[in-house]
């Protein structure tokens, strides 16, 4: 892999820029691997990269029904914090936001991590006592969090109206969250797997796993068979059909989550703007576009579409809190087939059939958790014993009762 | 936007409705084992194809009723009332 550089950026703008090579192979289909990654999303990619750099396992496919970011990875609001309420939520989400911090670094692809910090708003006195032990909880977790005042949170965004129909009362920043580039992250993960051999097979759908007394020997494809020692599926909205492939079932709805974003403008937003209560968040990217988000369409789709309600709902949301931004066009709207699990924890790990991994459940909130996914799903998979970070967020835990319930203590969709 | 026939009040948007999830989960004994608790509690068919689910008209007549509708096309193939069984072809 020929490494980036400012060097080689000068002599590539000097050449016109004739010289890039793409950036990654496009292999030919083995009969066999040592480990099958269904799935290339950031989560497949980056458990693949782990897999050969960290546990020298060379010998891996990562196969995608489309195109490689071509999932929710690529059509995500980009947001990572690590704001949660559990002890082991906080623990694996802050590996990946430490991850994050110097993954451009450690794969040599400018991701475009930029620290803005979060700033979580409460629109009631509940609410507000509810942030505090939030804001607080985090703080005993050991991750950054300030609790402020609405003249503070005038400071910080000037737009913003404090006076809105649920007016603002505090709230919470998390200031080392940030936004990246999600796509940068999807081809980072891919040319880093790419070179330590990884084979990424784009266009290769998994139609059926080859188990032989409760163990996966194979997958397969409407490219023929494919022989694996080890299996591991990373789909997002499509983990329960995996599941059944597998003959198992999983507590799973998939359902379409949308966002959007407006014309580009001069820099505005300061933070990414969220409000659990009115159920929207905004920010804006690089480009200077209001990038918005809510809620999920609330039913079953695996439509990758989402319905016109859903927008108006957050739109109408953003202008209470922001009017300046009425004047405003929305550009595009689109969808991704979110995996919803009841308790809002992904389920990673082991599953049901030997040797045979899931790395699912990541519904409206995955893609912070990308760099450390891939991180822990690749020790898992290297040692067949799930990593300690992941090791409460199993399916198992559904029979146990042992859930980890974000939903109910930190829950807004991203 | 979908478009649903509620059995009493005929063909409304779907903001009046509110969906319900899957239709027809039985609860077991409770002295089944925490499997099969887990299974009624929280596994889910979430079927990519055809689903029957329950939807409530909360915005109009306030009933609970079934649907068939495909979760890909988002086409609703059938609308039953709350005690009957799913059409035969669709089961
Ligand atoms: C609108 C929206 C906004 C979001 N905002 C945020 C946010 O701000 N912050 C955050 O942390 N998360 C966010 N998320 C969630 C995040 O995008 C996902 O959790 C994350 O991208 C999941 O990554 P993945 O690799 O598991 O899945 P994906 O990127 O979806 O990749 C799965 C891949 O599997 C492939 N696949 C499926 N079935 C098969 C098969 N049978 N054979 C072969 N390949 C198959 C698909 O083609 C796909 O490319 C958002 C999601 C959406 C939709
Ligand atoms: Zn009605």
């Amino acid at each position: 892999m020929k490494g980036y550089s400012t060097l080689s950026l000068i002599r590539n703008a000097l050449g016109g820029h004739k010289s890039w090579r793409p950036i990654w192979r496009t292999p030919d289909l083995k009969k066999s691997y040592d480990v099958v990654i269904i799935g290339a999303g950031g989560h497949g990619l980056s458990t693949a990269y782990y897999l050969a750099k960290k546990h020298g396992i060379q010998n891996i496919a990562v196969l995608d029904k489309g195109f490689l970011g071509g999932g929710n990875s690529g059509r995500n609001t980009q947001v990572t914090r690590s704001n949660y309420f559990w002890p082991q939520s906080a623990a694996f989400f802050d590996h990946s936001l430490r991850l994050y911090e110097n993954l451009g670094h450690d794969i040599n692809f400018n991701v475009m991590f930029s620290q803005r910090g979060v700033l979580t708003l409460a629109h009631s006195h509940h609410e507000l006592e509810m942030v505090r032990r939030w804001a607080n909880a985090i703080r005993i977790n050991g991750i950054d969090s300030e609790l402020v005042s609405p003249s503070d949170i005038k400071e910080i965004e000037p737009l913003i109206n404090l006076e809105s129909r649920f007016p603002v009362l505090g709230g919470f920043i998390q200031r080392r969250a940030g936004i990246s580039r999600h796509d940068a992250v999807a081809w980072g993960y891919a040319r880093a797997a790419d070179a330590n051999g990884v084979d990424i097979i784009q266009q290769c759908e998994a139609t059926a796993l080859n188990i032989e007394n409760g163990k996966v020997t194979g997958v397969e494809t409407d490219r023929g068979r494919i022989s694996a020692h080890k299996v591991c599926f990373a789909v997002a909205g499509h983990t329960t059909v995996l599941a059944g492939m597998a003959g198992f079932r999983v507590p799973i709805t998939s359902m379409a989550l949308q966002a959007m974003v407006s014309e580009p403008i001069k820099p505005c937003l300061a933070t990414m703007l969220s409000s659990n209560v009115i159920h929207m968040y905004a920010s804006q990217s690089d480009r200077g576009e209001i990038v918005l988000g809510g809620g999920a369409d609330a039913y079953i789709s695996y439509a990758q579409r989402g319905g016109i309600p859903v927008v108006e709902e957050n739109v109408a949301a953003l202008l209470e809190l922001v009017p300046a931004f009425s004047s405003l066009r929305l550009n595009r709207q689109w969808a991704g087939i979110t995996d919803i699990t009841p308790d809002t924890t992904p389920i990673m790990g082991k599953t049901p059939v030997q040797n045979l991994y899931m790395s699912g459940g990541w519904g409206t909130g995955g893609y912070k958790a990308i760099p450390a996914g891939g991180d822990t799903m690749a020790h898992t998979i290297a040692h067949d014993e799930p990593h300690p970070l992941i090791a409460d967020f199993g399916l198992d835990r559904f029979e146990t009762g042992a859930l980890i319930d974000e939903g109910a203590a930190s829950g807004v969709a991203h | 936007m979908l478009r649903i026939s509620c059995p009493y009040c005929g063909t409304r948007d779907e903001v009046e409705f509110h969906c319900g999830g899957e239709a027809h989960i039985v609860r077991p004994e409770p002295a089944v084992n925490d499997r099969e608790w887990a299974n009624y509690l929280f596994h889910r068919k979430n079927t990519k194809g055809i689903h029957l689910e329950r939807w409530c008209h909360v915005f109009g007549c306030g009933q609970w009723f079934h649907i068939a509708r495909d979760t890909v096309t988002h086409e609703v193939h059938a609308v039953y009332e709350m005690t009957e069984s799913p059409p035969e072809l669709l089961r």
